[in-house]
């Protein structure tokens, strides 16, 4: 019937102008749970390295939340990480970020495997994580699975003395395009 | 047509109502005071021309203006800081850097020579119960008064942003900020709250704001009040016409008239925009888009009823 | 145990699951409706998709709101107004529908008053939808709680005093419904609770009783026209369309809802984006402060008529005139003493009452936002007067009311 067809018209072009609206109603559902500016403008954190005095020694930051673990390298660690051909610690120096020819490892503090924080033993000078044997040498490189990689690092740029996390410097930059960090 | 009808009758009942108990309540209840337009008709005209650079002497010497205020474009800092200044005066004084862009030329002409007369506190301090206003009158610096006032009028212009650069927050923090915070722009009646990173940081701000406060209920009598949701709870309307003469609506208010020009009320009311309704433009905007689509749906809904009843006749 | 065969198409294993064709069938395409109506057939459709959006917009507010007397207020006008992406939209539309659903809700009220679709069985349509009104109302006022400003803190003050039933100072309970000398924390997660979700709850609950109670008597129609729905539906299944009396609620029924309310949200979004002051009472901008009541203090335009109706009396009187107004309505089935359900313009006196009541209801609106001084409370206290009197002579004028 002629008649039937364009009445099905009708109501499909309805049923296509009322989806729309849907659409659009959805989009500004999305956006009213994306994070606050708030949340947004709270996710750079400045830290001074030269408030890490002492070597071989942990310090903990927050950065959106997340630990951040600090810690300055001892003129031993430095060479045992630029002799070594072990196969990890190859990658290590690449890890570190030197400012006026100081060394320090900065990296968030998460297992890589599932996210538990991982406990550094200064005398072992390597970290443990609790929650599956997971192990990491001093300079947050894997050494032992399940983590399937070292510690990530947090999109950092040097600004003197201080480090911005949060912003990405060509540093930091260069490190993703290496594959050092994700 | 039946329908027509129907749909009139129901208007109109719709919109009695609305009339009845939204338009005409408000205009009975309204306090009625109207706007001149910051000219401040009350006070004398500034007949002398001035000049800025025997103003400028006379603000740094003989007028003894930078004893208590600051004016930090000329180099003069704060004598002090703002909870010890509030502790001394009731009100920390305004940095003389711009009020020459925010306040009317004429009012500024008449506060330096009587601040209880311009700024309509004479209620408060007066010969009668022996209270004078923190600032003193300017008796003359030896010549003709007028002319040294309008020479200082013309250093504090000279110094001051120029119109075109004079921004919301230089208005509000000048005209308004010593008395009113605005939690949601982060100012309070000390200044901006910086980010702490120690919480014995946030607490020691806290503490002068806080004192500063003191001081401040101490001098009107209370706390002067939040300004940050002002623009809708007041409206565009009764902050102007408030600004301009606080008296117009709340008779023997420890608010002074604040003496601001045309150009500076705007800045301020652009302020308290940003403050309270920061979205009305996003609202329009938005709203636009919604209503075309609206009025699409209902074209398609009505041609869809119109192929759907067609047979049902 | 049913016999299920294997199925033929995803429709069919829904269908010997669900009898998802039988529900369409009783819920839709064989659920019968007069065809002489018009568009105030609407209003319920109109309803249904008000709460709709209150229900959504509720819960985009949900997510960010904090009940916390300390919180509350920033984060409403902070949070969600200037922080989260289209919290405004969100907050502007439930105010607006909030305020609106009541215009509707009243429109509807006076349709059913109108052609008498209170009576001759349809008694409990009517009961439920009276109920239905004192939950919204109940709803309206715990969550214009919500927000903590200057309105929602003295609203709640006032309207909680009320329980202390004037001369038998009932302070115990004012304090109980409180959870404190004072609206504060308790009764502010208290009525956030309620605003939610229990009275939630019972709004949907009541909407499917409402509902139910129209399957049996049908809706009326303009003519007030007794209709056989088995004669009729037969004959427009036949394929006589145009001579049936009834139509399908789908597509036919949907079709004219759908151009009402597509109409309707016009006029609702015209109201969130550019009108919204009547639903977004300025003085509730101002944060809740304890020991300062606002200069005007006022309720809810939709509430304002039953308010009158305490105002111009004495305490004692007052509030029994008050509790007269709220429960006088349930009884309308009752006290209309005719058998004639059709329009007032053909029942005589009724017709007079009809717009009288109307009439009056918005007079004490009106009055109820005026200053209780002067001419403004000769008129609300004519006007309140005039509302018990009409209800007192509606069994009077409507048992002499001929057959129409």
């Amino acid at each position: 019937m002629k008649n039937s067809s364009r009445r099905g018209f009708m109501g499909k072009a309805f049923g296509a102008v009322a989806a729309v609206g849907a659409v659009g109603s959805l989009y500004a559902m999305k956006k009213s749970w994306d994070p606050l500016p708030s949340v947004k403008a709270a996710g750079f954190t400045t830290i001074d390295l030269s408030d890490y005095k002492i070597a071989n020694k942990m310090y903990v930051e927050g950065w959106r939340g997340k630990p951040i673990f600090v810690m300055k390298f001892t003129p031993e660690m430095i060479k045992k990480m630029e002799a070594s051909d072990n196969k990890y610690k190859k990658n290590d120096i690449a890890r570190n970020i030197v400012v006026d020819g100081e060394h320090f490892m900065v990296c968030i503090g998460l297992c890589t495997h599932l996210g538990c924080i991982p406990a550094y033993r200064p005398d072992k000078e390597n970290f443990l994580c609790a929650c599956h044997g997971g192990m990491y040498d001093f300079a947050g490189m894997v050494t032992k699975s399940p983590p399937p990689r070292g510690f990530d690092i947090p999109p950092f740029k040097v600004v003197g003395k201080t480090l911005v996390l949060g912003e990405e410097g060509p540093e930091y930059k260069k490190m993703l395009a290496t594959g050092v960090t994700l | 047509m039946k329908e027509l009808l129907i749909l009139v009758i129901v208007s109109v009942f719709t919109l009695a109502t609305y009339y009845l108990t939204e338009t005409l309540p408000s205009k009975v209840n309204e306090i009625h005071a109207e706007s001149h337009g910051f000219a401040y008709a009350d006070l004398p005209a500034l007949t002398k021309k001035g000049n800025a650079a025997r103003g400028k002497a006379l603000v740094m010497g003989a007028g003894a203006c930078s004893g208590c205020h600051a004016i930090t474009v000329a180099g003069n800092p704060a004598p002090m800081d703002p909870v010890t200044a509030a502790s001394a005066y009731g009100v920390n004084p305004p940095d003389l850097s711009n009020v020459g862009a925010v306040y009317s030329p004429k009012f500024l002409a008449a506060l330096i020579k009587n601040p209880a007369h311009a700024l309509i506190l004479e209620h408060k301090f007066n010969a009668k119960n022996g209270r004078s206003f923190p600032m003193p009158q300017f008796y003359g610096a030896g010549g003709d008064k007028d002319q040294e006032i309008a020479d200082m009028v013309a250093y504090l212009q000279s110094i001051a942003v120029p119109k075109d650069k004079l921004t919301p927050d230089i208005a509000f923090q000048t005209a308004c900020g010593r008395c009113h915070a605005v939690h949601y722009t982060k100012w309070t009646q000390i200044g901006q709250t910086p980010k702490f990173k120690k919480e014995q940081a946030k607490l020691e701000f806290r503490t002068k704001e806080l004192n500063y406060q003191d001081s401040l209920i101490a001098y009107l009598g209370k706390l002067p009040p939040d300004l940050s949701m002002y623009i809708r709870s007041r409206g565009e309307e009764y902050i102007n016409n408030f600004m301009e003469d606080p008296q117009n609506y709340i008779k023997g208010t420890a608010m002074p008239r604040v003496g601001v020009s045309k150009e500076g009320a705007e800045k301020v009311m652009d302020y308290l925009k940003k403050a309270g309704d920061p979205k009305a433009a996003e609202r329009t905007s938005v709203g636009k888009d919604v209503m075309i689509f609206l009025v699409i749906f209902a074209i398609f809904a009505i041609l869809w009823k119109k192929e759907v009843w067609k047979d049902l006749h | 145990m049913a016999h299920f065969t294997k199925a033929t198409s995803i429709h069919d294993w829904f269908n010997q699951r669900l009898g998802i064709d039988t529900v369409n069938r009783v819920l839709a395409t064989e659920y019968w409706i007069p065809k002489n109506i018009n568009f105030l057939w609407a209003m319920g459709m109109i309803l249904a998709v008000t709460f709709g959006l209150l229900l959504v917009s509720g819960i985009f507010l949900l997510m960010y709101y904090q009940p916390n007397i300390h919180t509350a207020f920033d984060s409403v006008n902070y949070t969600i107004m200037q922080q989260v992406d289209f919290g405004w939209l969100w907050r502007h539309i439930h105010a607006v529908s909030a305020s609106v659903i009541f215009l509707i809700i009243y429109i509807h009220m006076f349709t059913g008053i109108y052609y008498g679709s209170y009576k001759n069985g349809r008694e409990m349509i009517w009961i439920s939808g009276m109920l239905l009104f004192v939950a919204f109302s109940a709803e309206a006022f715990s969550g214009y709680m919500l927000p903590w400003g200057q309105m929602s803190y003295w609203a709640g003050m006032v309207i909680t005093n009320l329980f202390s039933l004037g001369g038998l100072h009932l302070n115990g309970l004012v304090e109980w419904i409180r959870g404190d000398y004072i609206p504060s924390q308790a009764f502010l997660d208290r009525f956030f609770m309620l605003h939610v979700l229990l009275i939630p709850l019972i709004i949907i609950a009541l909407i499917g009783l409402h509902f139910g109670a129209l399957r049996i008597p049908h809706v009326n129609n303009q003519d007030g026209e007794e209709i056989d729905f088995d004669v009729e539906s037969k004959k427009y299944l036949a394929g006589d369309k145009a001579n049936s009396k009834v139509i399908r609620f789908m597509n036919d029924f949907l079709s004219k809802d759908m151009a009402v309310v597509a109409i309707y949200l016009v006029f609702l979004f015209y109201l969130v984006f550019w009108n919204f002051g009547f639903a977004m009472d300025p003085i509730n901008f101002d944060p809740a402060n304890g020991l300062q009541t606002p200069r005007d203090i006022y309720p809810e335009w939709y509430f304002l008529w039953s308010y009158e109706m305490l105002r111009p009396f004495s305490t004692n009187f007052g509030l029994m005139t008050f509790a007269f107004a709220q429960g006088i309505m349930f009884l309308l089935p009752f006290l209309d003493r005719s058998k004639n359900a059709v329009a007032a313009s053909r029942r005589g006196w009724f017709q007079v009452w009809f717009w009288l009541l109307l009439v009056d209801m918005i007079a004490l609106s009106a009055m109820g936002k005026m200053p209780p001084s002067g001419i403004w409370y000769d008129i609300g206290f004519t006007a309140a007067s005039l509302f018990i009197a009409l209800w007192v002579a509606l069994p009077i004028i409507t048992i002499f009311e001929k057959k129409a």
